[in-house]
């Protein structure tokens, strides 16, 4: 084994050499203008918001920088324990958490309020990803191969739902869904489970608190109750619409400077980013998104081990489908459910549970050549 | 693994890839469609969303425009716009809101009443609204209040405008007064409805309702962003509003102040009128009322004062009080008869005090009679016997036509006050259609003599009697001052032509007649057939103030300059029992709803007449001891601010 015993003696040079650059690159162009937007949000002013989105930012981007020296094998070895942590974790939010917003999702850790619920985003990939790293595709779709990863999806989608936070559970289970199928489990298997969760949606509904079934409904029709539950849509769009082809201007959008958008430094920082910098600035920025997504896909597909290609793949999934489902929330093309934005929303748990996905992503990159037996 | 796990390795390997190919053309479809929403949102319908937007963020005020203002015939200022020290209040800006009402108590005096509505009022209302302290602070108010004002975080001292009306009640029944906007001001002014802001006060009567659409002006407008709650974050622009278009009357306020004073404690109207350009220079009905009260809303209790006082401050006497001319229509009649030429001047009726005709018994104001009476003497003694005669040989329908040509049973400010009440003319025709009953020759007699059904307001009189003064020519009232007047002479001068255009037309006589049947007789044109006629009227005019036994000779002025002629008439408000006249009480014994109303119509100078006036006193017995003497000194007054008037007709024109 040549390449092993090569991948095992790379220097630090060597290794400072493969980091991706490019991906790097991305992930500060998008940090930048993250920075841009929460100045924008604190009226123009370094505030509260902006100097404690860029301080995290600075220090997960280094520590990203650093884990990604971390051997891939590493990484490997300690999968479910990282998926037992975290799972840990969201149980004492759930019994011991912060409660906010109705909601008791946090965990007071003096320095940052951590999310366990985002950790788990990337936990659940890696965990998976380790677990069909030596399995046959054949053995994978046998009805006892499939419990394990059934339980390890549902025990955390559980615990976050009845925090109650709809909109990163169904995250969790999205991109949970899509890494089984990456792994080759049979089509059939995702096709009856969707029966059966249509079949019983109406159950599920009911366990819904009114909140989220008024969420829903008004997502069908916002223009019902304009000053209700379809403000923020409504507000929404018209911030972006009124944006245009160039955008009002760095600092003069309107609609978030005289506080008509809701949540605009979580959720809706790309509304407010919107309607300063237009579709050019909108279109940019999602470029940049794309252009992260798949030096994850080539980095995923270069590597030697099946763990780093298909946490890689997962990963770049689950990155894909937050920007989805948190723009064509913004747009008003899905209901609101509570999803930020990576790296470009306020928040120090997605911003540190997406540093670490990228860490991986940059060690799977460094040592692509490790095989992992 | 891979590398050595052989097919199934390679299975493995080909199932991630070819999944995740599937996979990426789906994100492509999506990235695209994310993209396609995004241009649909900022690109195609970009217009609807920055419309929205606008919508959103800002907000426009109106503020009250600033009123035009009214002007006499020297450029006095008699509706103007005041300063207005107001306080307000932004409840949201106060720190403690009781703490300052409780100051402010202290500082203004305000009652716990007032108090309690200002904090129901503030209740009511948005935080960020201004609430209105005090709508009209004295002049001490508002310094002490700026004084103070370092304790009194939230309150704002504002200088306003409001409507002031200087010469207070002089001007009421002219003018009319302001107030604040009502629905009904809003459904028939789609003008108020377009300019209306709280705080505007429009007009309510009179000229200020009739040239609302004039004086109202234009909005100032301020435009301003507001955030999500409403709060005002700044201002924007600043548009400028017009200040609605002034107003110069015809009237005279010196005269107008005079009038006011000879109608002190009594209640009537006088008039006065310029009997070649038609401009009314004075015009008051007495008694009247403060208009500024309504400036900020009358209270209840002066409000039931006003309308429930007898003599009627409400009315405006001048234009909607009717009454019976009495015998100030006699040389109306007399024009009529000789018009007609159905008397002879020099013929001579026997007046013993009362006469008998077919059955009922007529008398004349004197009871022991005046004897041999020739036409002139009966208008200077105003012998009602005379008249009686002269009545029964013209008939009630000639008469009608004369007083018609002469301005009585028509509006003649119709154009400007739509409370001005016509009158009546009677006729036969007219009492077939409007009572359904034939006349009685008897009805005719007490026509005569102004009594029966004739009733005018008293301008009507005074148009009567300027037209008679000025020669019998047509003219036409106003009272707003007209930029293209024409001058006293050209006046006289188109007089002159179109009396001597008549006499050529002589011939046509049948053509004159028609013409003259039309209500629309053409200004400056001859109201009369032959001039000698009205000159013999205007002439028993004259003896009747100027020679002894004329009814109104305690009142004559002999110095030339001032020298008048008028006639006193004194109309029945009641017909008198025989019993009431064998007693023949004095004024101040007879109830004083029930006594006689005093009327005096003159003109003057007479050398050369130039003003025609009209005294109504209602209730107030003889016109000869009444109102003659209030128009003496009136028309004094009138005289002697004639060569001013006139300087200022000049400076007027110019500008």
């Amino acid at each position: 084994m040549r390449h092993a015993s090569y991948s095992n003696q790379l220097t630090f040079f060597q290794k400072l050499r493969s980091i991706d650059y490019l991906l790097l690159f991305c992930i500060i162009l998008i940090g930048i203008a993250s920075w841009f937007a929460m100045y924008s949000t604190d009226g123009g002013e370094i505030l509260y918001h902006t100097r404690s989105h860029v301080i995290r930012f600075s220090i997960f981007f280094v520590m990203m920088i650093i884990l990604s020296f971390v051997n891939i094998k590493i990484w490997y070895s300690s999968a479910y324990f990282f998926y037992f942590i975290t799972l840990l974790l969201l149980f004492w939010a759930s019994l011991y958490g912060i409660t906010a917003s109705g909601s008791k999702r946090w965990i007071n850790l003096y320095f940052l309020n951590l999310q366990p619920s985002e950790l788990m985003k990337i936990a659940i990939i890696v965990c998976f990803a380790k677990y069909y790293n030596r399995m046959q595709v054949v053995s994978a779709n046998k009805l006892k191969n499939l419990l394990f990863p059934l339980l390890i999806l549902i025990l955390p989608i559980f615990l976050v739902v009845s925090q109650p936070d709809l909109g990163t559970s169904i995250l969790i289970a999205l991109s949970g869904l899509i890494v089984l199928w990456l792994a080759g489990i049979n089509i059939k298997y995702f096709i009856y489970s969707t029966l059966v969760f249509i079949i019983s949606a109406p159950f599920i509904i009911s366990f819904l608190k009114p909140y989220q079934k008024l969420r829903i409904l008004t997502f069908f029709n916002p223009d019902k109750d304009p000053l209700g539950a379809g403000y923020q849509i409504i507000q929404s769009k018209i911030a972006v619409g009124s944006g245009g082809l160039y955008g009002k201007g760095f600092l003069k959008g309107t609609q978030g400077y005289l506080e008509f958008l809701p949540e605009k430094h979580t959720d809706f920082i790309f509304t407010l980013f919107s309607e300063e910098f237009g579709f050019i600035g909108s279109v940019v920025i999602l470029l940049i998104y794309a252009v992260i997504i798949i030096r994850i896909l080539r980095i995923g597909s270069l590597s030697r081990s099946y763990f780093g290609r298909l946490f890689c793949y997962g990963f770049a999934s689950a990155i894909f489908i937050y920007i989805f489902v948190n723009m064509s929330m913004v747009l008003g093309l899905l209901p609101i459910v509570g999803s930020p934005l990576p790296i470009m929303s306020y928040g120090g748990s997605s911003m540190l549970a997406t540093m670490i996905g990228f860490a991986i992503v940059m060690s799977t990159k460094i040592y692509h050549n490790q095989f992992i037996t | 693994m891979i590398s050595d796990s052989g097919e199934s390795g390679f299975k493995k390997l080909n199932t991630i890839n070819r999944r995740m190919f599937i996979l990426s053309a789906a994100k492509a479809v999506v990235f695209f469609g994310i993209v396609g929403r995004l241009f649909s949102l900022q690109i195609n319908e970009n217009k609807k969303y920055l419309t929205l937007s606008d919508k959103n963020r800002l907000r426009e005020s109106r503020l009250p425009p600033v009123r035009g203002e009214f002007i006499d015939f020297f450029g006095e200022t008699i509706a103007g716009n005041l300063r207005v020290y107001q306080l307000h209040v932004v409840p949201e800006q106060v720190e403690n809101f009781k703490y300052l009402m409780v100051r402010l108590k202290d500082i203004l005096n305000f009652d716990n009443k007032k108090l309690s509505k200002l904090i129901k009022k503030k209740n009511k209302q948005k935080p960020w609204e201004t609430l209105v302290i005090s709508e009209n602070l004295t002049w001490d108010e508002f310094s002490k209040i700026n004084f103070y004002l370092h304790e009194l975080s939230g309150a704002k001292p504002v200088i306003s405008v409001g409507r002031s009306y200087p010469y207070s009640e002089s001007y009421t029944h002219i003018l009319g007064y302001v107030s604040q906007v009502s629905t009904e001001d809003l459904i028939n002014n789609e003008v108020i409805k377009d300019r209306n802001v709280p705080g505007l006060r429009v007009g309510k009567s009179g000229l200020e309702k009739k040239f609302e659409n004039e004086l109202i002006g234009t909005n100032s407008i301020q435009r301003y962003e507001v955030n999500a709650y409403g709060k005002r974050i700044n201002q924007i622009d600043h548009v400028e509003g017009k200040k609605g278009k002034n107003i110069k009357l015809t009237i005279d306020t010196e005269v107008q102040n005079l009038t006011r004073e000879l109608l002190q404690n009594k209640a009537g109207s006088i008039s006065v009128m310029d009997i070649y350009t038609g401009e009314i220079i004075a015009m008051n009905s007495a008694p009247s009322f403060d208009p500024n009260l309504f400036l900020y809303g009358i209270d209840e209790k002066k409000w039931k004062q006003i309308k429930k006082d007898p003599l009627k401050p409400l009315i405006n006497k001048t234009l909607s009080g009717l009454y019976s001319p009495g015998s100030t229509i006699k040389p109306l009649v007399a024009l009529s008869a000789l018009e007609n030429d159905v008397i002879n001047p020099n013929m001579i009726v026997k007046c013993e005090g009362k006469i008998e005709m077919y059955g009922h018994t007529y008398h004349c104001w004197k009871k022991k009679g005046h004897g041999h009476m020739k036409l002139s003497n009966a208008i200077k003694q105003s012998c009602d016997t005379y008249f009686y005669e002269v009545a029964r040989l013209l008939g009630v329908d000639r008469l009608n036509l004369t007083a018609k040509k002469f301005g009585l049973g028509e509006k003649v400010l119709g154009n400007y006050y739509s409370n001005e009440k016509a009158g009546i003319v009677p006729s036969t025709k007219w009492k077939k259609e409007n009572i359904g009953q034939n006349w009685y020759l008897g009805e005719t007699f007490i026509t005569g003599i102004g009594q029966g059904y004739i009733q005018t307001n008293p301008l009507q009189l005074c148009l009567m009697t300027a037209q008679l003064a000025n020669g019998g020519f047509k003219i036409f009232p106003k009272i707003v001052f007209d930029k293209n007047q024409e001058t006293v002479e050209q006046i006289k001068y188109k007089m002159l032509k179109s009396a001597e255009a008549k006499k050529e037309d002589e011939s046509n006589f049948a053509k004159v007649k028609d013409e003259l049947l039309k209500s629309k007789i053409k200004q400056y044109s001859p109201l009369y057939n032959n001039s000698e006629n009205v000159k013999f009227v205007l002439d028993a005019m004259f003896r009747s103030t100027n020679e002894i036994y004329g009814t109104s000779y305690a009142s004559r002025i002999d110095n030339p300059k001032y020298q008048f002629a008028g006639k006193t008439g004194t109309s029945q408000v009641k017909k008198i029992t025989e019993k009431e006249r064998e007693l023949d009480l004095a004024i101040e014994k007879i109830p004083y709803k029930q006594r006689d109303h005093a009327w005096f119509i003159a003109f003057g100078p007479y050398k050369d007449p130039r003003y025609a006036v009209t005294v109504l006193v209602e209730h107030g017995g003889s016109g000869g001891k009444t109102a003659a003497p209030i128009a003496k000194k009136l028309i004094k007054y009138v005289i002697d601010r004639h060569d001013l008037r006139e300087e200022y007709r000049k400076i007027n024109l110019k500008s």
